[in-house]
């Protein structure tokens, strides 16, 4: 369902579909799967189309599908659900406080994430192609699946260092998350809605986008820290397996990013790295 | 697998095309034709190792230990290779060198060197010739290339011998794992049990059996791979003589 409107005396395309659900930020659309999204402001004749231009809409559903993934896999391991282990621990719950603790971190994760797709985020690359689409649920599905496999097991061994560890690990957790959000909010806040203008983030009164001093993406860091809490919290491999691969994955990103900033902006500030203060 | 490394760049360059193409500096040819001239050197040896235990014994059993040592010096120097691709001196994927070369390693040392039982199996010999053959037509294959020197014969060999040797290899590989499987369960090998300081558990003999499984994808692809080179590399051949 697609209307065209024309505005003086150039074609504005303008989609709106027939499901109110479908509010326009939740689509995106773009000239062929690969390609990157068009622009509000892009002008059908000077599109590159042929007589029929052929449009793919994407929803942000997908993201809510990888996120949704995850938060209900590890529930499954947590409420140790038939046949993943032995069956007389069916329904069982672990008996120990830092496994309780752990799937609330981690379903607190991935609402929190889940939220934010659909309240917070504005996104310039809204879409994905179908491959990266099975792609990324596999890896965040299959790392849930990984993970809770051992947190939840009825063999588990808890932290070492027992209290004071899982204690640290948590407050680590927490200020990350805390700090994940207030970037996320702060990068919301730097584009109004409508506006396309691309701004420098910078330090706001909130003292956890202070690090926007140090750091180009610093949703990336405190996602790191986040990851970083949750292994020393479980002390588990899988998890620093998945927080070593994840780190990778957004030092690339940060890279890319930073690079971009400072291609885009003169006067970008010097003292910034991409991802970690002074080292990466 | 037992399947040549996939050269790919190597194979469908005509002479003129080299012109062209931008290749290795002089040093680096240097020292690939040192590489791939050391390298076919080693597989002669282990070929010539192989037929003269075979002639002192007068049997096929147990000739892997006549030709162990060079084998592993041998197929573990294939790991420079991966570092060949990721340097550039050579134009093949990364990814696709370090994955063939990775199984052969493995195949080396994590199952015939670990799970002694299998030293003896006739499976083991039946990859090691695949191999042999394999690899002293391949690295030749390379000397002749970087020496823009190429005999037909040589050429036609590497894009023929595979479709026996593939198979060859592949059921030597695939039944010497399968050997080991007892030996590994019994004996724990490699594995990791729960409960544990890490909370990580592995299961060797699960793992060799998901990498038995993995080869009903794996080897089609690249048996049909070389099969499509091979119409590529040598099929101008066949136009010239329909012309004619």
């Amino acid at each position: 369902h697609v209307y065209l409107q024309y505005s003086n005396c150039f074609l504005v395309f303008h989609v709106f579909v027939s499901d109110p659900q479908w509010y326009p930020a939740r689509q995106s659309i773009r000239l062929d799967p690969k390609g990157k999204s068009l622009k509000d402001e892009d002008v059908l004749q000077h599109l590159p189309v042929g007589t029929t231009a052929t449009f793919y809409f994407r929803d942000l559903g997908v993201f809510l599908t990888e996120y949704a993934g995850p938060l209900l896999i590890y529930l499954m391991f947590y409420f140790r659900v038939p046949f993943i282990y032995a069956p007389k621990y069916d329904f069982t719950t672990s008996k120990h406080w830092v496994v309780h603790l752990a799937c609330m971190c981690h379903s607190f994760h991935y609402v929190k994430r889940l939220l934010e797709t659909l309240f917070v985020h504005r996104f310039s690359h809204g879409t994905m192609p179908l491959r990266n689409i099975f792609k990324n649920c596999t890896y965040y599905w299959g790392f849930a699946a990984w993970m809770a496999y051992y947190i939840n097991h009825p063999l588990y061994t808890p932290p070492i260092y027992g209290e004071q560890q899982i204690r640290l690990a948590l407050i680590v957790f927490l200020f990350c998350q805390i700090g994940n959000f207030s970037i996320h909010i702060a990068l919301r806040n730097l584009r109004p809605p409508g506006s396309k203008t691309r701004k420098i983030p910078y330090p706001t009164k909130n003292p956890f986008t202070w690090i926007f001093l140090l750091v180009s993406c610093p949703n990336y860091t405190y996602e790191l820290g986040s990851w970083l809490g949750f292994t020393l919290m479980t002390q588990c491999l899988p998890v620093a397996a998945f927080t070593l691969v994840g780190f990778i994955q957004m030092t690339v990103w940060a890279k890319g990013k930073h690079r971009s900033y400072l291609k885009e902006f003169r006067d970008y500030p010097t003292l910034r790295s991409p991802i970690l203060p002074f080292i990466l | 697998m037992s399947a040549p490394a996939m050269g790919t760049s190597k194979t469908a360059h005509t002479d003129s095309s080299h012109k062209k193409k931008k290749g290795p500096g002089t040093l680096a040819t240097a020292y690939l034709v040192i590489y791939n001239v050391v390298m076919t050197a080693g597989w002669l040896v282990i070929a010539v190792g192989l037929v003269r235990a075979y002639l002192a014994r007068g049997s096929y059993h147990g000739l892997y230990y006549s030709i162990e040592k060079p084998l592993k010096y041998f197929q573990t120097g294939a790991l420079l290779e991966i570092l060949h691709c990721a340097v550039g001196i050579v134009p093949s994927s990364v990814v696709l060198t370090g994955f063939q070369v990775m199984s052969r390693v493995f195949l080396t040392w994590a199952v015939t060197h670990s799970v002694r039982e299998v030293q003896s199996e006739d499976s083991v010999l039946l990859f090691v010739v695949a191999w042999t053959v394999t690899e002293i037509i391949r690295y030749s294959f390379y000397t002749f290339s970087l020496l823009n020197h190429l005999p037909y014969l040589i050429k036609w060999a590497r894009y023929t011998f595979f479709f026996v040797l593939y198979p060859m290899g592949v059921a030597g590989e695939l039944l010497t794992i399968y050997a080991a499987l007892p030996y590994v369960q019994k004996t724990g090998l490699y594995s990791i049990t729960l409960p544990n300081n890490y909370n990580f558990s592995f299961d060797y003999h699960t793992f060799l059996i998901l990498v038995m499984i993995s080869y009903i994808p794996l080897f089609p692809q690249l048996y049909f791979h070389m099969i499509r080179q091979r119409k590529k590399v040598l099929g101008h051949v066949e136009e010239y003589s329909k012309v004619e």
